[in-house]
């Protein structure tokens, strides 16, 4: 209920001073408990400002911005994991709002591309070289390994 | 009048690198020198008619001549000159004009200075520029005209978006786009010798040079819009993760990944196929750059297809340049000779695992800008994705790249000693714990991912200054003969030296500024204090003020330091752009050592207060100086012997000579 009246007050607040530039976070939003308020900061920062680019709603100073900001709070004080939280935004304004893609079978490709293309390219280089050494080998004589030998301890 | 000249003269251009792109291609094939002598000229003058044209537009800018649309558009008569000559190219049609005249000036600088390429490469050369010139020429001339006439003339000017009304934009596009450009060069070399199946380590010393001189600027550009984003959106960020950035850092990764592989081929002959890979890579990264921020697809598939002429223009030229490159590539990479041969441990192996690493994260930002818009033409749903996206998987590769740095420079070529080589790192090792147990210890807030970062960046400086004393000889060498050694090393020597360090210098500032800074957010009456960090800052209340076409609300800070010593002013406002209707925070800034204050200015509350958000930002100027001192050491290496313009025909005059870096 307190969240619902700080809201309130919030949202009164918002009514009177709507023209002008406003800051992202507003002193009036601000939660009393510092952990508290810590986890509404870090959700926030995965929150997409839905009609800016590319803006998290921590950074934004749009009015949906700060909708969804004193939305994250109210469900944090009404007691929400960090989780549910997230779930209850996404179950309202779709996965757009998430700068963090979910880790869904979707997004396999996004988050799984950069281990896939780093052991792809170790890969191929790593059998390009073995390769290359066993192709040379069998061809060169005891005399030709030392020399060769010799060469590559050779300084340039 | 002045106008229909710069129309007339961009038209001439357009014709001129037609001529560009055909004859001295032409020329070579038949090996007519007649020919292929045509290629100069040509684009010299196609260079001066650019010039002629983005001169008529700056002379309209100049003079508020708004019976020119794209003046009118953009400009406004009460602004100052600066931001007048600025706001040529703080638009679409101008931007692209500055491309074209910068990549024009690109392709002019190779013919002056390209005199000792032989005939056929430089014809070559200058024809892929020729086609890249006449391909956006043609862009600008049918779909961005800068020139279009207004009738009747309107009286007043609609003005330029405040936020570009900053220096920043008066360094910021030019500097990225020498950059961008700059690997058009890279691009043409790689073009022409893969047209010619030739490749060898004389080109790789021609195209150096004009990968590291494209690089310093790239380098200079993204920093200097780091900053100007830092200090201008008001909230104090310095990297966003924003498609826009990404657009030019995937150029800067592949380039920086270039340079590296670039060093190999001239030095070993070796990694042929990744130079010339990556040097196409690069450009195409800059084309897709330039494709992402012109067409508008970034902020939507649909939005791009709303008005879709310029996004498939430039997707044509993008389809065009990289399609043909690469099927190019793909024919001729074959005849590619493998290089000298090495073990996996040694510079060259380390310099794999570098490209690797490199291209890995080029990819990996390629991915992450682009998934959004495959999603949706996939399947229609908008997906985002952001920061939290790209620090989980560009830092996590990034780390181990950086925790090797300090490595390659001390391998061996051909057959490194790991061993050995880390012995001799083991100062440098013991510093970087060093500065972790301080960090851990002393400085209030430090998490232990901070101390990891700073560790990281002491080990990256004290890696590269480990370099340099070896190569003089320490600590086996006297004192005196080591320092006469030290100044008699190569210039490319501290290039890389001071590079490597910059990078640590950047890290150690990123890390600082994302772990320990401190933000307030609070209502303030004039006289009420604020305490951030120890610093003191007292409110003295708002004054107006009239620029020459904004309107201000100026907030006086006193800033008194933790010991009480007064600290002087802070000056944060709030401006009101009447022609655009359009409000700004500047923010105010106090640069106290290496670490800032950072006031932003909110809304006035109904009982006389103002929202004020302070931030306390640790050693955050050391990532732009980080980033100064990346390119005082690529300017450093680019003055390199070597590499001055005309060194490799006298290098051909004398082989044999050893080489000055020989017998490390």
């Amino acid at each position: 209920m307190r969240g619902l009246a700080r809201a309130a007050v919030a949202a009164a607040l918002w009514l009177a001073l709507a023209a002008g530039p406003a800051l992202a976070v507003q002193p009036d939003e601000v939660l009393d408990d510092p952990a508290l308020e810590a986890r509404a900061r870090a959700l926030s920062a995965e929150l997409r400002c839905l009609v800016c680019q590319n803006q998290s709603i921590d950074d934004s100073n749009a009015e949906l911005a700060r909708d969804l900001r004193v939305l994250v709070r109210e469900r944090l004080v009404a007691g929400d994991t960090d989780a549910e939280v997230i779930d209850y935004v996404v179950a309202r304004y779709g996965e757009f709002v998430l700068l963090k893609p979910p880790f869904s079978a979707r997004n396999a490709l996004l988050w799984a591309s950069p281990a896939l293309l780093l052991l792809a390219g170790g890969g191929y280089a790593f059998i390009n070289m073995r390769r290359r050494a066993r192709r040379r080998s069998p061809a060169l004589s005891p005399e030709e390994e030392a020399r060769l030998e010799a060469i590559l301890n050779e300084r340039d | 009048m002045s106008v229909e000249i710069g129309h007339f003269a961009l038209v001439l251009a357009f014709a001129l690198s037609l001529v560009q792109s055909t004859v001295p291609l032409v020329g070579a094939r038949l090996g007519s020198s007649a020919l292929m002598r045509v290629g100069e000229p040509s684009t010299i003058m196609g260079f001066l008619m650019t010039g002629i044209a983005f001169a008529a537009l700056t002379a309209a800018y100049m003079q508020s001549d708004f019976s020119v649309e794209n003046v009118w558009q953009n400009s406004h008569s009460a602004k100052p000159m600066l931001f007048k000559i600025t706001g040529t190219w703080g638009n679409h049609e101008g931007s692209m004009l500055l491309w074209v005249l910068i990549l024009t000036l690109f392709g002019s600088l190779v013919a002056v200075f390209g005199r000792n390429l032989p005939a056929t490469l430089r014809a070559n050369v200058l024809a892929v520029q020729g086609m890249v010139g006449a391909a956006f020429l043609l862009f600008i001339l049918a779909t961005s005209n800068p020139f279009a006439r207004l009738v009747p003339a309107p009286i007043e000017g609609r003005d330029l978006n405040p936020i570009l009304q900053d220096v920043g934009l008066a360094v910021h596009p030019p500097l990225l786009y020498l950059g961008y450009v700059g690997f058009s060069v890279c691009f043409a070399f790689a073009v022409a010798a893969l047209i010619e199946g030739r490749v060898d380590a004389a080109w790789a010393r021609w195209v150096r040079p004009w990968t590291l001189a494209a690089w310093v600027f790239l380098t200079g550009g993204i920093a200097m819009g780091s900053y100007w984003a830092y200090y201008e959106l008001g909230w104090g960020g310095f990297w966003f993760w924003d498609p826009v950035e990404n657009a030019s850092f995937m150029p800067w990764l592949a380039g920086t990944a270039l340079l590296h592989s670039a060093i190999v081929m001239e030095r070993r002959s070796a990694l042929k196929i990744w130079t010339i890979l990556l040097a196409l890579v690069a450009f195409s990264l800059s084309l897709l750059g330039t494709f992402l921020v012109r067409s508008g697809v970034l902020t939507s598939v649909h939005a791009f297809a709303t008005d879709p002429t310029r996004g498939v223009f430039i997707l044509a030229i993008l389809v065009l340049f990289v399609g043909g490159s690469f099927a190019l590539f793909a024919a001729r990479s074959g005849a590619l000779t493998a290089g000298g041969v090495f073990h996996p441990i040694s510079r060259e192996g380390a310099l794999v695992l570098n490209n690797l690493f490199l291209t890995t994260a080029t990819a990996t930002v390629f991915v992450g800008t682009l998934y959004p818009l495959f999603i949706e033409a996939l399947s229609g749903d908008k997906i985002s994705v952001g920061a939290p996206f790209f620090n989980l998987t560009f830092v996590p590769l990034m780390v181990p790249l950086l925790m090797a740095v300090p490595f390659g420079p001390l391998l061996a070529w051909k057959r490194g000693d790991l061993w050995a080589v880390s012995q001799r790192l083991f100062v440098a090792f013991g510093g970087a714990l060093a500065a972790m147990i301080v960090a851990l210890l002393f400085v209030d807030r430090a998490a232990a991912l901070a101390a990891l970062g700073i560790g990281l960046g002491v080990w990256l400086i004290l890696g590269a200054l480990t370099d340099l004393a070896l190569r003089s000889g320490l600590p086996k060498a006297r004192l005196r003969v080591a320092v006469s050694r030290l100044v008699g090393l190569p210039r490319s020597a501290f290039g890389t030296a001071l590079a490597h360090a910059g990078v640590g210098v950047m890290v150690i500032g990123v890390t600082a500024v994302t772990t320990m800074q401190g933000e307030r957010i609070v209502a303030m009456k004039p006289g009420e204090t604020a305490e951030i960090a120890g610093y003191v800052l007292r409110f003295d209340g708002l004054t107006p003020y009239t620029g020459p076409n904004y309107l201000e609300d100026r907030g006086i800070f006193a800033v008194t330091a933790p010991d009480g010593r007064p600290l002087g002013e802070v000056m944060s406002a709030k401006r009101v752009y009447p022609a655009r209707q359009m409000p700004t925070t500047e923010a105010g800034i106090m640069t106290l050592g290496f670490s800032q204050l950072y006031v932003s200015l909110g809304d006035p509350r109904d009982d006389g207060a103002i929202v004020v958000r302070i931030w306390w930002k640790p050693l955050v100027t050391l990532i732009w100086y980080g980033a100064v001192v990346m390119m005082v050491g690529g300017t450093v290496s680019l003055l390199d012997r070597r590499l001055r313009v005309g060194a490799p025909a006298r290098r051909k005059a004398r082989t044999g000579a050893a080489q000055p870096e020989a017998g490390r």
